[in-house]
């Protein structure tokens, strides 16, 4: 079991305020990710978690057991966390074989002291894990990157941590071995049950993997939720913006919202919703009009040559056509506002081709242009034949 | 979400305040950082300060002779003060004594000179080379590169001795080469500033070559080819493109070259004395000598020196530091095409033979011809040929019944016991010192690589620089200064004319060097390592030990043998401190070679420079660069 509650992080360098307010609870079993692009505090949050900063001001506990006090000065040295690190730079040891690089941590361990036997036996079972037994007497220098990674989390998990720690683990592999990694560390996550907390800045990683994601913005949380609900109703624009590729639509419009119904007009359509789909803790004025933006997934856009007889069809023109071997992108335009659409396989359209383009309102996001926030949620189902609108 | 803007500022608690000094304590790290500041603020900033004070307090020698009471008498800004007392005299002796002309003036302005035309002359050779031997297709390159670094290992003060030994006329006693062959060599030619310009220019071309060679590697071959493309010729590439891109770096090594120049001691002293030519370096260490004179006069000239050559340095980092390094180096196209240089191939390769030549071969040729000769500038016929230099005694009946050789003040070198004493002081001096400090080198460079951006890295940083600021003898002033009177109540006794204080200021003087090599070594070892140590457990020692040392090893060891090289080639720094039983061989030659019959002082020099190239090689099998111990 292992529990980490984070609360009222702050960490500053020097001036800069690096993370501002940090409240972050992964649950045991969790594969947490901290996402968001660079700069932004999730890798000074891993170590802070680590042990290997310090912030100034806050709380930490795993299991309830304080490791962070601010208050106190305390800070439980990273040692004894219970948790270990793969690094970004895998920081293998260069002048120690791969069995010494993972049996290290066991060799320096005091107590209780660890027979050779024991010893052996748990790196043995780490590389056979990550399948790189037979590189056990290779030194780093003589592996390949993917290889090397592999050692890297072999040496992670060999002490058995509570909490696995990985910063931005396959950012330094090539595309093919990227995917491969994400299987065998999400095999990893289940088979041996630990918590893990894994920084990244590419969604796919994240959506992929996790069973929750927090979303990083200038050194705050501005968002945690599951890939799918971040994926469905990002928190504010910028979120929106960040989540996605290709990336969400933004159509701007107007709305009007009475209490009951928020009315949006656009030049994609006019569309109503319901207030029980809102987000009402948000701002959102009421019985006045005010700008809105549209989020719409390129996805959610269903292109027709012929006009489909149902609801919320318009006109566009074809601007640009790019296939893409398993997908294919069109830029479409209408009342000089241009939008993507994405659409499986190669289909092929004429340039200024007239076609009709088919939305989903109840899959839209509305944000209030003003805040930038979310104030009208998306239907998060996706199950086919599913109620449609 | 909060904004907050200030720190946490937390309320007063025992528990608080006894964690936070746990937190510091139990970090060994902490407890390095402050006994390296201790130590450092204990061997530099103190002696420093002291000799400053010094120049303003009243001593006892110039109270108990009453030369303050005399002044005062004569000028209205000195006062008749006790001993210990504040006063302005020795400052007054500097500038104010009909003196000022003989020990300040003329000197300085001799030092100018130097520098200006050192730097004139050695900067654009430097970089001509650099380019030569970096971007273009110069015949010979593998040769040339390897042999390009070895005029500036031999010591700047045994080219002045070669260059002695060809051009020396009748003033200093012996003659040299020229003078034997029947060519007259008027004075300004032997001695004084041409010689010693052209001497310095033969060392300090280096200083150019390797920052000049160091900016061209890292420009990318793109940039002038992209110039080629737009259709601009090979004059107007090397103008328009490569030159401003590494003009930085031309800057740098001209005031480099400028602020070492100032404050060399040695080629001046051996090429300027038979005519009485002084510059600062020499007007000072013979003040300072002299025991009639204030030594506190002696210490405000350190002063100025030490001002004249840091305020060149920091006019450089003011001037240049913030563009000092253009991001010239992409992700791409870093292999750099060479530029064919046609028909100036070989005119080109002819001139860096000669200037090998001339830098290299005669020096090391003459010194070494000369070393077998009976009579120097006396041809090298079969008759004028002899071992005594090297194996000769005295008292060998062979020799005393030959009156050419009474010209000899002293042994051959295998027969000298000072030469046995100079080579063991020299062999323990070097190993102790540089042992010392390459192992204090690589804490420095821990510590301020690890210690980055943080308070105590850039004060670390800062005090080991300020040696690096001063010239060598300048550098010995503040040593002089500090420690040739008892200290802290006699704990530590005067210090003067012992190995210990020879010692430590080579120690010291070396601590910039050391701590550079010893940081980009600290560098190669990503801090991640250390981290992921911590997390499996290793506490700070067990870091130290078992992943730090083992990746240092050979970075430490090519330092230190760099510091040996540099250390036991060192002239300037211990001349002034030195006395008799003390001598290195650097300097012991130096002294030989005051004396008519130079030959064993020629024979030494050969000895040293076998010595450095051989533990350079060394040092180069273990990854060490000869460029890096500027």
């Amino acid at each position: 079991m292992s529990k980490i509650v984070l609360e009222h992080i702050d960490k500053f360098y020097g001036e800069n305020h690096v993370l501002r307010d940090i409240n972050l609870t992964i649950e045991d079993g969790d594969f947490m990710t901290l996402l968001g692009p660079s700069g932004c505090g999730k890798t000074t949050t891993l170590r802070v978690i680590s042990g290997l900063e310090k912030p100034q001001h806050g709380t930490m506990t795993i299991d309830d057991k304080t490791v962070i006090d601010c208050e106190k000065a305390f800070y439980e040295e990273p040692s004894k966390r219970g948790l270990n690190l793969v690094f970004q730079s895998y920081a293998l040891w260069p002048h120690m074989t791969v069995y010494k690089n993972v049996a290290f941590g066991m060799e320096i361990q005091k107590k209780p002291k660890l027979s050779k036997g024991e010893i052996e036996e748990r790196v043995m079972r780490a590389l056979k894990t990550m399948r790189i037994e037979e590189y056990r007497d290779r030194y780093p220098n003589e592996l390949s990157g993917g290889q090397q990674q592999r050692v890297a989390i072999a040496r992670a998990i060999a002490s058995n941590p509570k909490l696995l720690l990985l910063d931005e683990p396959l950012s330094n592999l090539d595309a093919r071995l990227r995917i491969d990694m994400r299987a065998e560390l999400k095999r990893l996550h289940k088979e041996t049950g630990t918590t893990i907390i894994y920084v990244t800045h590419d969604q796919v990683e994240a959506l992929t993997m996790s069973t929750k994601i927090a979303l990083f913005k200038e050194g705050e949380i501005s968002q945690i939720d599951t890939p799918l609900g971040l994926y469905t109703n990002p928190i504010d624009l910028q979120a929106a913006d960040f989540i996605g590729n290709p990336r969400i639509n933004f159509i701007d419009g107007k709305g009007f919202f009475d209490g009951k119904t928020l009315k949006v007009t656009s030049p994609v359509g006019d569309f109503e919703f319901e207030e029980k789909k809102m987000k009402r803790d948000e701002e959102c004025p009421q019985n006045r009009e005010f700008d809105v933006v549209i989020g719409l997934r390129p996805e959610l856009v269903d292109i027709h040559t012929e006009k489909p007889d149902e609801k919320h069809v318009i006109e566009a023109h074809v601007y640009a056509n790019q296939p893409a071997g398993s997908e294919t992108l069109i830029t479409m335009a209408v009342k000089g506002v241009e939008f993507l659409a994405i659409q499986t396989g190669i289909v092929e359209y004429e340039m200024d081709q007239k076609v009709y383009a088919r939305l989903h309102p109840s899959r839209m996001n509305v944000y209030n242009k003003e805040t930038g926030r979310l104030i009208k949620f998306a239907k998060t189902k996706h199950k086919a034949g599913a109620e449609e609108d | 979400m909060s904004g907050k803007k200030t720190k946490i500022k937390y309320p007063f608690s025992k528990e608080r305040l006894k964690n936070q000094f746990l937190n510091l304590v139990t970090n060994p790290y902490n407890v390095i950082v402050f006994f390296t500041l201790l130590i450092l603020i204990a061997l530099i900033v103190i002696p420093l300060v002291t000799m400053i004070k010094n120049t303003f307090t009243a001593g006892y020698t110039e109270v108990f002779r009453g030369m303050i009471k005399r002044a005062a008498a004569g000028s209205d800004l000195i006062k008749d003060v006790k001993e210990g007392e504040f006063t302005l005299y020795y400052w007054w002796y500097l500038f104010n004594k009909a003196l000022a002309n003989e020990i300040l003036w003329t000197p300085l302005w001799h030092s100018l000179i130097i520098g200006f035309f050192t730097t004139v002359i050695s900067v654009p050779l430097g970089s001509l080379i650099a380019w030569l031997m970096v971007r273009t297709d110069i015949p010979g390159k593998k040769v040339l590169s390897a042999l390009i670094l070895i005029p500036y290992m031999i010591p700047s003060w045994c080219k002045a001795l070669a260059w002695l030994s060809v051009f020396r006329n009748d003033k200093s006693g012996s003659t040299g080469l020229l003078t034997g062959l029947g060519i007259a060599v008027p004075d300004w030619m032997a001695y004084g500033p041409f010689a010693i310009i052209l001497v310095m220019c033969m060392h300090y071309y280096a200083f150019s070559y390797i920052m000049v060679s160091g900016s061209l590697r890292s420009i990318n071959s793109e940039l002038e080819e992209m110039g080629e493309i737009q259709g601009a010729n090979k004059v107007q590439i090397l103008g328009k493109i490569t030159l401003p891109l590494v003009l930085p770096a031309f800057l740098s090594a001209a005031i480099m070259t400028i602020s070492k120049s100032l404050g060399t001691y040695g080629v001046a002293a051996r090429l300027g004395s038979y005519i009485n030519y002084h510059v600062l370096a020499t007007s000072m260490k013979n003040f300072l000598n002299n025991s009639a004179n204030p030594k506190g006069t002696g210490y405000a000239m350190a002063i100025l020196m030490i001002l004249l050559a840091s305020g060149t340095i920091f006019a450089n980092q003011k001037l240049i530091g913030t563009r000092k390094s253009y991001a010239t180096i992409g992700g791409k196209g870093t292999r750099s095409n060479l530029i064919p240089l046609g028909k100036a191939k070989w005119p080109l390769m002819v001139f860096m033979t000669v200037f090998l030549f001339i830098a290299m071969c005669m020096p090391l040729f003459v010194l070494i011809m000369e070393s077998f000769q009976i009579v120097p500038g006396g041809g090298y016929g079969k008759d004028n040929l002899t071992l005594y230099a090297w194996i000769g005694n005295m008292a060998d009946p062979k020799y005393t019944g030959d009156a050419r050789f009474d010209a000899f003040a002293q042994n051959g070198l295998f027969q000298n016991s000072e030469f046995g004493r100079a080579a063991l002081n020299t062999v323990k001096l070097s190993l102790i010192a540089s042992l010392i400090t390459a192992f204090c080198g690589q804490f420095f460079g821990y510590i301020t690589t690890r210690g980055r951006g943080k308070w105590y890295g850039k004060l670390t940083e800062q005090l080991i620089f300020i040696p690096y600021l001063m010239p060598g003898v300048a550098f010995s002033a503040i040593y002089f200064a500090m420690f040739s009177v008892p200290r802290l109540g006699g704990l530590i006794p005067s210090l003067y004319g012992t190995f210990a204080l020879i010692l430590l200021v080579s120690i010291v003087k070396h601590f910039p060097f050391a701590s550079r090599s010893g940081s980009s070594n600290m560098l190669q070892i990503s801090q991640e390592l250390e981290e992921a140590a911590d997390i499996n457990g290793a506490g700070f020692w067990t870091r130290i030990g078992r992943v730090v040392i083992p990746l240092a090893k050979n970075g430490f060891l090519s330092g230190l043998l760099l510091t040996f090289i540099s250390i036991a080639k060192e002239l300037d720094l211990i001349a002034l401190l030195m006395t008799p039983e003390n001598y290195t061989l650097s300097f012991l030659s130096f002294d030989y070679s005051k004396e008519a019959m130079p030959q064993v002082a020629d024979a030494i020099c050969i000895v040293i420079i076998l010595f450095i190239l051989v533990t350079n090689r060394i040092a180069g099998r273990l990854g060490g660069d000869v460029s890096k111990s500027m």
